[in-house]
Order: C-alpha cells, then structure tokens, then sequence
C-alpha cells in the first residue's frame, strides 16, 4: 500500500472495519438515534443503554465506509462505563483533532481514537469520522427517538 | 486478459487532444493525473482558456444596448455563439435557442414558466427512474405549485428503461415527459426517438435532459422532434455557468417569463411591461457573456474531432473497461443497458465507494464517489453508492488499464 495512505488507513481502522465492535442492536435500549451523512450515504443507527449518569451499554448498526465503521466501532469500545460528561469531552476532544482546530495533538488522552487524527489531511472525509460520535451526541442530548444528519 | 484492443480501432489522435487540454499535464500525490470524473465535468481545451482570455482582453462590453464599438464586438461574438450551438443541435431556427446557466436552470425555466402555467389539479408530469435530482426537484415543486403529479417510468435490473410502463403511464392527463437522454448515474442511453414518438402519438410535449448525453452523441432535435432539449456547457469541455435550453419555437412563444428585468422586455411603464422577442424574453439581467462565447469555442472544438471518431473512440474505452472490470472478482457494475455511453459504475464487495475514491485518488485517478445526484437510482440498486469512472474525448486505454491495476490493489489491502 502507499506510504501516505498509512496516516489515513491505519492497521486498527482496518482491523475495526473488517469486524467492528457492538455491531449489534439493543432490544432494550433507552435511546435510539439514526445518523446519516446526506454526501456520501453512510447511514448509522445508535442504540444507548443508559444507568443513571453512565453509559451502560451502547452499539451500532448500520453501512459506511471504513473511516465512519471504524469511528463508530472504536466510540461504541471508549465510551462504554463513562459518564455523560466524560463522553461529552471526549467528543469534543475528538473533534477539535480531527478538524484540525487543535494543532496542539493530545492524542495520548485519545487512546486508540488517535488513529483517526489522520483523517485531517482529508476535509472531503472529516464527516465520516465525525457521523458516530454526532449521532452519540444527539442521543446523550436528545430525545429517546431522532435522526441527526451531518450537513 | 481481456482479447479487446487496448487502442481505438482508427487513427485516433489522442496525442494532439491530449496535448490540447493543459490540466492533463500535471501529477497528483506524485502521479500522473488521469481524469476519469467527465461526467461531474470536462476539463477545458486551451482553445477555450484561450477564447475566454482573449474575449475579456479585447471584445468585452455588455451586450445588446451599446452604441459603441465593443458593445458591437461583444454582441456580434454572442449572437455567433448562439449560431453555433443552433448548428450544434441543428434548431430550425437562433431564436429557439436560449443561453441559461446550465442544464438545472433550463429545466427550471421549463417547470416554471412551461408548467406552472399550464398544469391543473390532477395532471400528469412523466419522468424516469433515473433520472438526476435537477430532474425530478423542479417538477416536484411544480407539483406542489400547482397540484399535478409526478409519474415514474420503472428501469430494470440492467438499468435500462421499461419502454412499455413507460408507454402505459402516458395518459390523457399526462402535460410533459422529462427524461434523461442519457443517464449519469448508470452510462444508460435512452431510446429517445422511439420515447419522443410514443409521448408525440398522444400530443404529450417532451423535454430531453441532455446533459449527459450532448458531451457524447449527435444531438439533432429536429429528427428527435424533442420539444426542448437541455444541456450544460461545462460538461461538453465549456466554461461553467452556461447552459442552453432549445424550445419548439411555437411553444416558448407560447410560455410566460419566468424571471423578470433588463433585456427581457421591449418597453416598461409602471402600468405595463410589454415582453421581449425570443430568446430575449427568457434571458433576463445580464448574462454570461464571456461564457456563452467560449461555449460556442467548445461546440467547434469537439466538432473539429468529429462525432464519428469520438463515438468511435469512447465506445472502445468503454468496451475495454467493462471487460476488464468483470475480470475483477468482487466488482459490480451498477448500469449495464445494451446501449450505454462511457460511464462505468461499480462497487466492489466489503468496500465502501468512499473509500475506493480516497485510494483513486493516491494512484492520481480522479473518479466520483457517491450517490450521483441520483439518490432514488442507489436506492433501486440497493446500494448506498457507487465509484463512478466516466471517460471523455482525452482518456487512453491505458488510463483504463491504470484504473483497473489500481482497484486490484485496493482489494488486496482490503483483503
């Protein structure tokens, strides 16, 4: 493969693409969100299982490409046991790095998100990355049922 | 290894095109550029760049109200153009040709002034499956302007028109055909003649969306008998922002201006306004003069080639591709009508367009990846989208063989 296509196309984006995590849905979800990027058709449905404060169980469902399936697998694994508010931060980490608002890179608070930071060179691909983690957002926000879109 | 020639079965003369179009000679991420998206648009040949920066260093004015010498110059080297593309469609007559912006801004006038003034409660407007959104918005907001509604005429699983559905929908309340000559989601081309007639048999008007098939096919709206006939300059290796809709003369005189302002009138008081001739009445506010001009510099430059030999040369390469493309495992072509044009979309197993596109474009391969403005067409092949290679006058069997080395890669990385 192309050197250059290795900062986008990562090992783990890979690994996560080929079987992503929590790809399943939740029968008893509290929350239920469609996400769906109208410029390409990526499509994700977010299912979230709330315990008071905590995000007790959450997964996905749905078609993309290998950054947004391998975004949405690696969310649903970090976000898994964290509060709201933690989530909500590190969404907002998330996307400062890969909009490239913040060129000061604190990956390590990222974990293995930080393979994602790649997607910055590509401003035509910034919202696959970014479709989870919108979707997540309007779910811990919003309503036990809605749809977010990323345009 | 596919037993087609890997060249144009003629003396093809790909070196002296290629060496016409100066955005070809450039690398992208280190390769050289192959520029497989002609049918989002064209790149221009330096005749064009030319025309465009010649016209602006020495005949520009507006047009139409100037005394002066320029206002001449620029008028006359308009109304020229418009001569040329009335040549291009074989028009019966300049006055039925009308420069707008591209081909959504004719269809646009068409459902505004055309339909808007026409269509009751309960009449009938007849498109296709697959056409492009620019074919279906307008006449969904005529419908809701006026209370008429849409009817589609179902595709197959190749792509191609169901010519008799289509036929059964065309009934006594049916006011307008729009269909797409050929289409860009798929490389599909209709059988507009036979379409034109059927429609023609119950006095049903047709409007023939050209803006993917003018860059490719002898378009003659007078053996057509289309009544209007839309396409876009930039497609057809043009400037953007200029587009021409043909009309039946009979019928555009018949139908209302749709925008108002300057040129498009003969006297204004505030009481009345009384309208300008044809195609002045369409043609409100300045228009892209310039534009209009290097259109016209297009329509001669691609006829200078011949539609014979580019038909010629396009149908080899798509011949070429398509084979090759089947010898890849996992690849889908979406679109294989028995009559196509150089368009070749395809997905391939467990990998998202997007991604082939983003891998395309490191080996400096330009395609489009996505729904094509064709959402309704993705939803009928069950597909989120699709890759779309789409080949024009300048592309090389070569560029096919480059484009399939490069997918055979990306499947290996996949795995």
């Amino acid at each position: 493969m192309l050197d250059e296509l290795r900062d986008l196309y990562q090992e783990v984006v890979f690994d996560h693409n080929r079987n992503p995590r929590n790809f399943r849905v939740i029968e008893d979800a509290d929350r239920v969100i469609e996400g769906f990027n109208p410029l390409c058709g990526d499509r994700i449905t977010l299912y979230l299982k709330l315990d008071g404060e905590r995000i007790a169980d959450v997964s996905f469902q749905g078609q993309g490409c290998a950054i947004s399936t391998a975004s949405a697998s690696l969310m649903t694994e970090i976000v898994k046991g964290k509060t709201i508010d933690e989530a909500e931060h590190l969404f907002q980490a998330f996307h400062k790095i890969v909009t490239g608002e913040d060129d000061d890179l604190k990956l390590e608070e990222l974990g293995k998100l930080a393979v994602l930071a790649g997607v910055r060179q590509y401003p035509s691909r910034i919202k696959c990355a970014t479709l989870a983690w919108h979707s997540l957002e309007s779910a811990l926000k919003g309503e036990e049922a809605s749809s977010v879109s990323t345009e | 290894m596919s037993t087609l020639p890997r060249q144009s079965p003629q003396a093809y003369p790909i070196e002296r095109i290629r060496a016409d179009f100066p955005a070809l000679r450039q690398q992208i991420r280190g390769k050289p550029l192959v520029y497989l998206d002609n049918a989002a648009s064209a790149q221009k040949p330096k005749q064009v760049i030319d025309t465009l920066a010649e016209f602006y260093r020495h005949d520009f004015s507006n047009i139409h109200r100037s005394v002066h010498t320029l206002g001449e110059r620029a008028t006359a080297r308009y109304e020229a153009s418009r001569d040329t593309v009335r040549r291009f469609l074989n028009a019966a007559a300049v006055e039925e040709i009308v420069f707008v912006r591209g081909t959504t801004e004719a269809i646009n006038l068409v459902a505004q002034s055309f339909g808007r003034s026409r269509f009751r409660e309960g009449d009938e407007i007849v498109i296709s499956a697959m056409e492009h959104h620019s074919n279906i918005v307008p006449w969904q907001m005529v419908c809701r302007q006026t209370g008429a509604r849409l009817k589609v005429a179902p595709i197959d699983e190749d792509g191609a028109l169901i010519v008799e559905e289509y036929q059964r929908l065309l009934g006594p309340r049916t006011k307008l055909v729009a269909i797409a000559h050929m289409s860009n989601a798929l490389g599909t081309l209709n059988p507009a003649g036979e379409l034109i007639d059927m429609a023609h048999a119950r006095g049903i008007p047709v409007l023939l969306d050209g803006a993917q098939a003018a860059p490719h096919v002898k378009v003659d709206v007078q053996a057509l008998d289309c009544d209007f006939y839309a396409f876009s300059g930039h497609k057809l290796y043009g400037p953007t922002g200029i587009g021409v809709l043909y009309g039946k003369r009979k019928l555009l005189e018949a139908m209302p201006p749709w925008q108002g302002g300057g040129e498009m009138i003969r006297t204004v008081t505030f009481e009345r306004t009384e309208y300008n001739d044809l195609p002045y009445k369409f043609e409100a506010g300045t228009p892209a003069i310039a534009e209009a001009v290097g259109l016209g510099a297009a329509i001669e430059y691609i006829e200078g080639i011949g539609w014979e030999t580019i038909a010629a040369h396009e149908h080899a390469l798509i011949e070429y591709a398509t084979a090759r493309a089947l010898e890849i495992p996992g690849l889908r072509i979406i679109g294989t009508a028995g009559e196509k044009g150089a368009i070749l979309s395809f997905t391939l197993e467990r990998i998202h367009p997007h991604d082939i596109g983003t891998f395309l474009d490191h080996y400096g391969i330009a395609v489009r990846a996505g729904h094509h403005c064709a959402m309704p067409v993705m939803d009928f092949f069950q597909v989120p989208a699709t890759a779309r290679a789409s080949f024009g006058i300048y592309n090389t069997h070569e560029e096919v063989d480059q484009l399939m080395d490069a997918i055979r890669e990306i499947i290996k990385v996949f795995g």
